[in-house]
């Protein structure tokens, strides 16, 4: 097991190094394609060439990109200077990088925004999972039945439908037409429990419906195969309740994949619901990068970008773990 | 072993002079198990009778699809209701099961009668150990705490010849090879001692050796509890082994029943020489084992005309019997059942001229 965890370990960092390196030779391409001097975007639009020059040579970013990236990787684990002028600014670790624009380092930006979002994702899991999970349960047991095939289609539309439309016309109905659900700025839990989970809930509803759809199709799918295996007559033929055979000896096996998508979709989200927070006005990092996308924000764009990415591998090695915990062939076999 | 099988009537109450409540420990009567299916109704089971006592071992042979596993799902009410039609009556220690609450065949199964599955690898749960599985079985039929269930589950182990079995009890079922694997599923099936204990196919996954000290542990086990055994195979080899009396089954139907000693020495349906001179012996030279019966099971939708068996049979339409157009009675002769149309002289004859010298 220790060997097992050290190879993840090992196998997370080195992939979290690679994306940092792919997407900082990304984010250093993409002014040089465009034409743009990254500087002129620090600058602003009234700049003189001078200052251009000189902007860009304080930030470094007239050095080549592997120097560039050993300065961006040194400042994400120790920490960096960002000018070495008179008003010099300290970027401490981790440092993902400095945003002209906001006058701010990135790492607390995102900081500032992660409650929003870890809100968001939370309260939409804990829906979409028992929402989505028990209707797969009772559509693979009422199989072929009218329930079934209601919550299949519903299923389906659930997928197929885009959020910026469930979540608009939801806005449309339940905030600004009904006025059920306060249509303001967002509030934090602890300030105010009720209104943050006022302000929330549209946007839990909407994306747990989407995942939902794609947990209960999951979950009808894994409990029907799971149904028809042998070990499960065999449940049955020790003379176990019915409750006991689908509950414990099926449920067991279709928490395994369920465990491992559900990893990855949280790792996702944490990493930003762009649609769902535009949509509520909810003030997460998913916002936080339309935003930055908008006003050409470039370091708090790689910032957000590097963090989801973090989150999606966390969220795999977590998810490789608990494999081993679930399933005892992973460890041994 | 008194059977009685006429796949024409509507059920043994029927029949004039049967009692309505069995005095066998076991008495399967005209059990008929369809599976409609959208290409039409799979006759898998199409009337089948036998009695088995206490103490006794009654093996089930016939090729594969023959029917044997969903005989013995159905006397222990494993087919999924709704999708299948099941007729007849399974009388077990005087209950009759078929009419039964799903309930109380729930009770019984596990407890009175159990079963060895086919394959251990895929009849575990792979996701638990094998002492919580064994220690589930003996949990749902009697009220102990985990600690002397788990106890009972080492102690079983144990008695099946497992190694180490305070230890192994915590291994998962991949940890176990695919002879330990058998004996663990044995133990589960043990855990309750059933009265009748139903093995389907115990040792096809296993090779020779192993498959010679399951079935010792089958026997031992039945010295020991004097429960009633019905094993089921395609192997005649393993019912010699082990039978007291044995039924043949083709496409549903039993076409020849009868004790060991006169299924061996004095078969009479067509198919069970068939099966016999396909049947593996170490006395046999290797080049000219292995007979296998010509042609292939035929379709359970739609079965041939007359004896089921008429394609794939050498003797049919001899001197003008009515093979292709009349499905033959199970008649019962002195001890011994057979059901094909060919005059009993002639089929005696035919076996110690023609079939025995050749096997
Ligand atoms: N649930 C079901 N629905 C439809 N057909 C089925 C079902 N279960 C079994 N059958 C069919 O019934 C027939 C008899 O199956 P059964 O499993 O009893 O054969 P068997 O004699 O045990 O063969 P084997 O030696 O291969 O185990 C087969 O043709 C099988 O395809
Ligand atoms: S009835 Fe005819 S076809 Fe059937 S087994 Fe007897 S001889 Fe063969
Ligand atoms: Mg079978």
């Amino acid at each position: 097991m220790t060997h097992y965890i050290i190879r993840r370990v090992l196998t997370s960092a080195v992939l979290m190094i690679i994306i940092s390196m792919v997407t900082f030779g990304v984010f250093f391409m993409v002014p040089k394609l465009a034409g743009t001097n990254p500087a002129e975007l620090y600058v602003g639009k009234q700049a003189t060439p001078a200052d251009v020059a000189a902007t860009a040579r304080k930030l470094g970013l007239d050095q080549p990109v592997t120097v560039q990236y050993a300065r961006f990787a040194k400042g994400l684990v120790a920490g960096r200077d960002l000018d070495d002028g008179p008003n010099r600014t300290h970027c401490a670790a981790p440092c993902f990088g400095y945003s002209f624009r906001n006058d701010r380092p990135v790492w607390p930006l995102l900081l500032d925004r992660l409650p929003v979002t870890v809100s968001l994702a939370v309260g939409a899991a804990v829906l979409w999972l028992a929402g989505g999970v028990l209707a797969g349960v009772v559509s693979a047991l009422r199989r072929g039945g009218p329930l079934d095939r209601t919550m299949m289609v519903l299923a389906l539309a659930g997928v197929s439908l885009p959020v910026y439309f469930t979540g608009l016309l939801a806005q449309l109905v339940f905030v600004h037409t009904l006025h059920w659900l306060p249509g303001g700025e967002y509030v934090n839990l602890a300030d105010d429990p009720a209104g943050w989970a006022a302000k929330l809930l549209l946007g839990w509803v909407t994306l747990a419906l989407l995942y939902a759809a794609a947990y209960a199709r999951l979950t009808r799918a894994q409990m029907l195969e799971t149904v028809g295996e042998d070990y499960i007559r065999t449940a049955r033929a020790k003379g176990l309740r019915e409750r006991t055979v689908i509950g414990k000896h099926v449920m067991r096996s279709v928490l395994t994949p369920l465990v491992t998508i559900f990893g990855l979709d949280i790792g996702g989200l944490l990493g930003g619901a762009i649609l769902t927070e535009s949509v509520f006005g909810l003030p997460g990092i998913g916002r936080l990068s339309i935003d930055a996308v908008n006003t050409k924000d470039l370091p708090v764009v790689l910032g957000v970008t590097l963090f989801g990415a973090l989150f999606i591998v966390l969220a795999n090695f977590i998810v490789d773990l608990l494999y081993a915990v679930i399933d005892p062939r992973v460890r041994l076999g | 072993m008194a059977t009685t099988n006429s796949p024409t009537t509507t059920g043994p109450l029927a029949q004039p002079g049967r009692l309505p409540q069995p005095s066998a420990f076991l008495d399967v009567r005209d059990l008929r198990v369809h599976f409609p299916t959208d290409d039409g109704v799979v006759k898998a089971v199409d009337g089948v009778s036998f009695t088995l006592e206490r103490g006794r071992t009654l093996g089930i042979v016939g090729e594969s699809g023959s029917g044997k596993s969903v005989t013995s799902l159905g006397i222990l009410g494993l087919h999924r209701r709704g999708h299948t039609r099941i007729s007849g009556e399974v009388w077990l220690d005087g209950e009759e099961l078929v009419s039964a609450p799903p309930e109380r065949v729930r009770r019984l199964r596990g407890r009175k009668m159990a079963m060895i599955f086919q394959d251990p690898l895929t009849a575990m749960h792979p996701y638990f150990t094998v002492g919580a599985q064994i220690v589930e079985a003996y949990r749902v039929h009697h009220r102990v705490s985990r600690a002397v269930a788990r106890r009972r589950a080492v102690d079983l182990l144990g008695r099946v010849g497992i190694p180490q079995p305070a230890r192994r009890v915590d291994d998962h079922p991949h940890q176990f090879s695919g002879g330990m694997r058998q004996r663990a599923m044995i133990a589960m099936a043990l855990a309750n001692d059933p009265d009748l204990l139903i093995a389907d196919e115990p040792t096809t996954a296993l090779d020779v050796t192993v498959q010679a000290q399951i079935l010792d542990l089958i026997r031992d086990l039945q010295d020991e509890y004097r429960s009633a055994v019905l094993i089921i195979t395609h192997d005649l080899g393993v019912v010699a082994e082990l039978a007291d009396d044995i039924l043949v089954m083709y496409a549903g139907r039993c076409v020849e029943e009868g004790s060991a000693q006169t299924l061996f020495r004095r078969p009479e349906h067509p198919y069970t020489w068939g099966l016999l001179g396909s049947m593996p012996r170490v006395d046999r030279a290797a080049r000219d084992r292995l007979v296998p019966i010509k042609g292939s099971p035929p379709s359970l939708i739609n079965l041939p005309t007359g004896c089921a068996f008429h394609p794939r049979c050498p003797h049919q339409g001899r001197d003008g019997i009515p093979c292709r157009t009349e499905v033959p009675d199970l008649a019962q002769g002195s001890d011994h059942g057979v059901a094909c149309h060919l005059p009993p002289t002639e089929r005696r004859r035919t076996f110690a001229e023609d079939i025995a010298p050749a096997l």
